[in-house]
């Protein structure tokens, strides 16, 4: 069971959060993708071994949804290398 | 001759006996004994039957890398139990499993004469071929691992939170010294010991230590920052140092048959020590053959001889030991030393204390069926013998035990040439191994090491950690220069060596996996079970892994280990669930009429997200098909009422609102009026449907959204996903108010002249609330919200009051209906009456595949929108494919003939070629006859064509018919 800490409620354990898999772009506008281009978009996944950034919703506490940089193998949570923040907050 | 109980030694308590049973037999052991050492010390060699050939099986080990189980008939009934580890208790009963009607004399031995016909590989293959489900019983039967007594065992568990610093796993000389120096630092500290107390090898081994162990217990003992668990392993290490330990009879709460912990650690010391493996031999399964630290185990923990006329048979220097101890005993003993010269001059030393030392031979194999008599010897000259005894003592080497090292994926096994096996190599993260567990076995350098690692673990902690005063120990034959062998191959064909187990695969069985192109460890181990037994593989896999490496030619460094997963020792799901069972880990979710409902004889059962609604209301000497047909009828001609609050129901609000509705739903939402709602379709952005509802525009920026019941917490994730990563620049906040709400669906032609009587203080008038029109107001004093919404083809007021007027407001319905003959429905009649509507239904014509065109709902695709959340992939798909399954009603030729909800249909009822299935099927109260809904391919276009649906052993005519059997024109449901 991962820890993994959330910027608005503390470290608190995986049960309270719902993993929404890997953080992909926000979806793009359909019209400016070729067909395979949008197909790619809808279900192709990394699926890095390794360290990669994923998506957790806190739903059990504040509601927020969070990205970590979670690695694959050691589970490790790291500070996300491209210095992004956890949470994608609204402007 | 035999196993004895000696009249000194071992930790057990002479002067307490405990009378017990075994297979039918009357025996005594003391306390402190386990099952094991009792059996033992009575001369009981036989003790089980293989798990698949039924062979006779004696203990092996005298731990968890032994795979003998006992069931216990009384006092309580315990299924499964290890021996080795389970403590005898007084005047209990057990019993052996896998055998029938005993160990003894098994019925089912008879498969060893048959062993031809169960190769390696029999239940891969039994299970991947299709006709598996013939021979299933009797596999069940004839192989097992145990049995379900009867009654069944119900052990009473806990699963229990716990934390510390650092997290001791082994009480044994390193686990005590890394204990000892970690909790003098002021850490808090767990020690966790899988035997009955603390001192690991010290003990089993009959050490001297100068009482050592017991004085580092005992202090440990009084330090309140320490826990100490014996009785328990660790099972699993998981991410983020969570260590799951099982506790077996817990010390402190003799109620308890387990306890589950999930441990935090902020560090962890692996002090776990090592498994001896075998040399495996021709027949070196028979009772009376097990590992020599076994042997030395009982002798020293247990005072129990495990035989009078032993042969020790070793390629190591650990052995020695072993045979020094028995013969010390007073057995006659014989080491075979596979090694030409093994350490020089100690022959003389061992025959100076009464060990006869064979230099260079080896054992070929045993002789005796139901226990060892003798072994057939080859001297270092070549000559064979056949020499008697009632003991074999093997060791092949010993294993360090870092499972839980490798399952963190932190450690690499690595080839460790001196001790030839492997160990582990890692960073120094968040654990670290200490003594055997790290290929150091000298008792007083184990302890060394282990107050360096708790030196080290407490430094990561900002903690010094005192040196300990450590005592020198004599402990001179240790596991080095082993000469590996991995086994002796059989001398004539047929003879069978086996090198697991618990698994009852022999190296035949290796042989043959590799000759059918199974030749990764991974997919031999798969292919023949081997590691898969009781014992996991603790004593037999490093051997596994050798004889591949023989057979293929590889060094064995190079063929690789298995993954190491949890759980280290078997574990019974019951104490991890501990008292989470059923609706206490997943409570129910009640209305808050459910008291109303039960009131009025309910029938009460899940209607999806754990909701509790009624599923009908029978009446004296009514079943439920009566009174789910009695309800509709009631519903089609008067008025009915039901409990509509499981309804998913969600506030979004704010100036962006419209237009997510827009972005969720296939239809145009952003012209509805304030005060109408618009039934809406959602789709996930592969195009296919997710849910649909209707949404009401309460205000300009404020809307109600309805999902179905069970698909409410998938409908919120989806909006928030939305906004949160999709659309975060959008000002829209979504509140679930589901439980906020109560309801009492009106339904029914009657369903507006009941409403009047309930004196609205709003006009309800067709002109005011019109369908998909609300109104908001009182009903007395009750504040209500009403929705002209319809899922049953009938005029329809969805009343919704805060719930805390719920049953006021049932009560003031019930009342004001009575003249009308006012009826509670529950979901059987609702689902009649859908059905007969033609109104699709989330779980049953909405499953997963289905976009709006299929289920004739493509009217409400929007033809303006450029973008909406699954249209893109919709319309590929359609390109793509457009002969779709299509919904579609059905009528059965017998106008009485019900067809299973989900049955396949299928061109001419055949055994292929599915064409869609059956989606509901009811007996409609309108038609007074069954009805169903399905999915076709082409469905539509098939309209009046009879096609079949396939069911057991029968075949079911239906003819194509339009999906809406009732109010077509939906001139009821608007009236
Ligand atoms: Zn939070």
């Amino acid at each position: 069971m991962l820890q993994i800490s959330c910027p608005w409620c503390g470290t608190r354990p995986e049960g309270e959060f719902i993993c929404l898999g890997e953080a992909v772009p926000p979806r793009p506008d359909p019209a400016a993708l070729s067909e395979a281009e949008w197909a790619a978009a809808l279900a192709n996944r990394a699926n890095i071994r390794g360290l990669h950034a994923e998506r957790w919703w806190h739903v059990r506490s504040c509601g927020r949804i969070l990205t970590i940089w979670r690695d694959t193998v050691s589970h490790a949570i790291v500070p996300p290398p491209d210095g992004t923040a956890a949470l994608e907050v609204k402007p | 001759m035999t196993a004895r109980r000696l009249a000194r030694g071992g930790l057990v308590d002479r002067s307490v006996p405990l009378a017990f049973r075994f297979d039918g037999m009357d025996l005594s052991g003391f306390a402190g004994d386990t099952v094991a050492s009792a059996l033992m010390a009575n001369n009981v060699a036989l003790v089980g039957r293989s798990f698949k050939l039924h062979r006779p099986r004696g203990f092996f080990g005298a731990g968890h890398e032994d795979g003998i189980m006992v069931s216990r008939l009384a006092p309580r009934p315990a299924t499964n139990q290890l021996a080795t580890v389970t403590p005898l208790e007084a005047d209990a009963s057990y019993v052996s499993v896998s055998t029938w009607p005993d160990a003894r004399r098994d019925v089912g031995a008879v498969a060893q004469w048959f062993s031809r016909l169960l190769p390696a590989g029999f239940y891969y293959k039994t299970f991947m071929a299709p006709n598996w489900h013939l021979f299933e019983p009797f596999i069940r039967g004839a192989a097992g691992l145990g049995r379900v007594p009867d009654p069944a065992w119900q052990p009473v568990s806990e699963s229990r939170y716990g934390d510390c610093d650092v997290l001791v796993v082994g009480a044994g000389p390193a686990g005590l010294g890394a204990a000892l120096t970690a909790a003098r630092s002021g850490a808090s500290v767990m020690l966790v010991d899988d035997g009955e107390g603390p001192g690991g090898r010290l003990v089993s081994d009959g050490i001297d230590d100068g009482g050592w162990a017991s004085r580092t217990f005992a202090e440990l003992h009084t330090m309140a920052s320490v826990r100490l668990l014996c009785r328990a392993t660790v099972w699993g290490y998981h991410e983020h140092n969570l260590l799951t330990v099982i506790e077996r009879r817990p010390a402190d709460a003799p109620d308890l048959d387990l306890r589950n912990w999930k441990i935090r650690a902020g560090q962890v010391v692996i002090a776990a020590g090592a498994h001896e493996r075998p040399i495996p031999f021709a027949d070196g399964d028979r009772p009376g053959i097990m590992l020599a630290s076994a042997a030395r185990s009982f002798l020293h923990r247990h005072g129990v001889l495990a035989g009078e006329r032993a042969v020790v048979f070793a390629n190591n220097d650990s052995a020695r030991g072993a045979a020094l101890d028995l013969a010390a005993a007073g057995a006659a003993v014989t080491l075979v030393d596979i090694r030409p010269d093994p350490g020089g001059t100690q022959a003389a030393m061992l025959a100076g204390r009464g060990v006869t030392l064979v230099a260079g031979g080896c054992v070929l194999r045993a002789i005796g069926r139901k226990r060892v008599e003798a072994v057939q010897l080859r001297q270092a000259d070549g000559r064979l013998s056949t020499f008697p005894c009632d003991l074999v003592a093997v060791s092949g080497g010993w294993n360090p035990a870092f499972h839980l090292a490798s399952q963190t994926r932190e450690a690499r096994s690595v080839w460790h040439d001196d001790l030839a096996t492997f160990v582990a190599s890692h960073g120094e993260g968040r654990f670290r191994l200490a003594g055997a567990a790290r290929g150091i076995f000298e008792a007083g350098a184990c302890i060394r090491d282990g107050v360096e690692a708790g030196q080290a673990a407490v430094r990561t902690l900002g903690r010094t950690g005192p040196a300990i005063e450590a005592p020198d120990l004599d402990d001179p034959f240790v596991a080095r220069s082993v000469a590996p062998l991995w086994f002796v191959p059989p001398r004539r064909p047929g003879e069978k060596v086996f090198v697991d187990l618990s698994g009852d695969v022999t190296t035949a069985d290796l042989g043959l996996a590799l000759r059918e192109g199974y030749d990764s460890i991974e997919l031999v181990k798969r292919y023949t079970t081997a590691g898969m037994g009781v014992d996991q593989g603790k004593s037999g896999n490093v051997n596994v892994i050798g004889i591949v490496g023989a057979l293929t030619g590889q060094a064995t460094d190079l063929v690789g280990t298995t993954t190491f997963r949890p759980p280290f020792v078997p574990v019974e799901f019951g104490a991890i669930a501990g008292a989470r069972q059923q609706a206490r880990l997943y409570p129910w979710r009640h209305t808050p009429l459910a008291d109303w409902h039960l009131a009025r004889g309910a029938v009460m059962y899940e209607a999806g997200l754990r909701w509790q609604r009624p599923g009908y209301y029978p009446l004296p000497g009514e079943d439920g098909k009566a009174a789910a047909s009695r309800e509709a009828r009631a519903v089609r001609n008067g008025v009915g009422v039901y409990d509509g609050t499981p309804l998913g129901k969600f506030q979004i609000k704010g100036p962006d609102a419209g237009r997510l509705l827009d972005l969720v739903y296939i239809s145009d939402f952003g012209k509805v009026a304030v005060g109408r709602g618009k039934y809406g379709v959602m789709m996930s952005d592969d195009g296919l449907i997710m849910d649909d509802g209707v949404a009401f525009r309460l205000a300009e920026n404020r809307w109600l959204l309805h999902s179905s019941t069970g698909a409410a917490d998938k409908v919120h994730a989806h909006l928030e996903q939305i906004m949160q990563v999709h659309r975060p620049d959008w000002q829209v906040s979504i509140l679930p108010v589901t439980t906020q709400w109560a309801n009492a669906t009106l339904c029914g032609p009657r369903a507006r002249d009941l409403l009047a009587a309930l004196k609205p203080d709003f006009d309800i008038s067709r002109a005011a609330l019109p369908f998909m029109g609300m109104a908001e107001g009182h009903l007395g004093t009750i504040p209500v919200r009403v929705f002209r919404v319809s899922w049953t083809g009938e005029m329809s007021f969805e009343l919704n009051t805060p719930a805390r007027h719920a049953t006021a407001l049932w009560e003031m319905v019930m009342a004001a209906g009575a003249p009308f003959a006012i009826t509670p429905v529950g979901s059987e009649a609702n689902h009649i009456l859908r059905v007969e509507a033609g109104y699709i239904s989330t779980g049953h014509e909405v499953d997963g595949t289905a976009d709006p065109y299929d289920l004739g709902l493509g009217a409400l695709v929007s033809a303006t929108k450029p973008d909406f959340l699954g249209k893109h992939a919709m319309m590929m798909r359609r390109a793509l494919d457009p002969e779709r399954c299509e919904l579609v009603g059905l009528l059965p030729g017998d106008p009485e003939r019900s067809v299973p909800e989900g049955a396949p249909l299928t061109p001419g009822g055949d055994k292929v070629g599915q064409e869609g299935f059956v989606s509901a099927c009811v007996r409609s109260v309108a038609l007074d006859r069954v009805i169903a809904l399905g999915l076709l391919r082409r469905g539509r276009s098939r309209m009046g064509e009879i096609v079949h649906a396939r069911v057991r052993n029968e075949i079911v005519p239906l003819r194509v018919v339009a999906p809406v059997f009732h109010d077509a024109d939906r001139a009821r449901v608007r009236s």
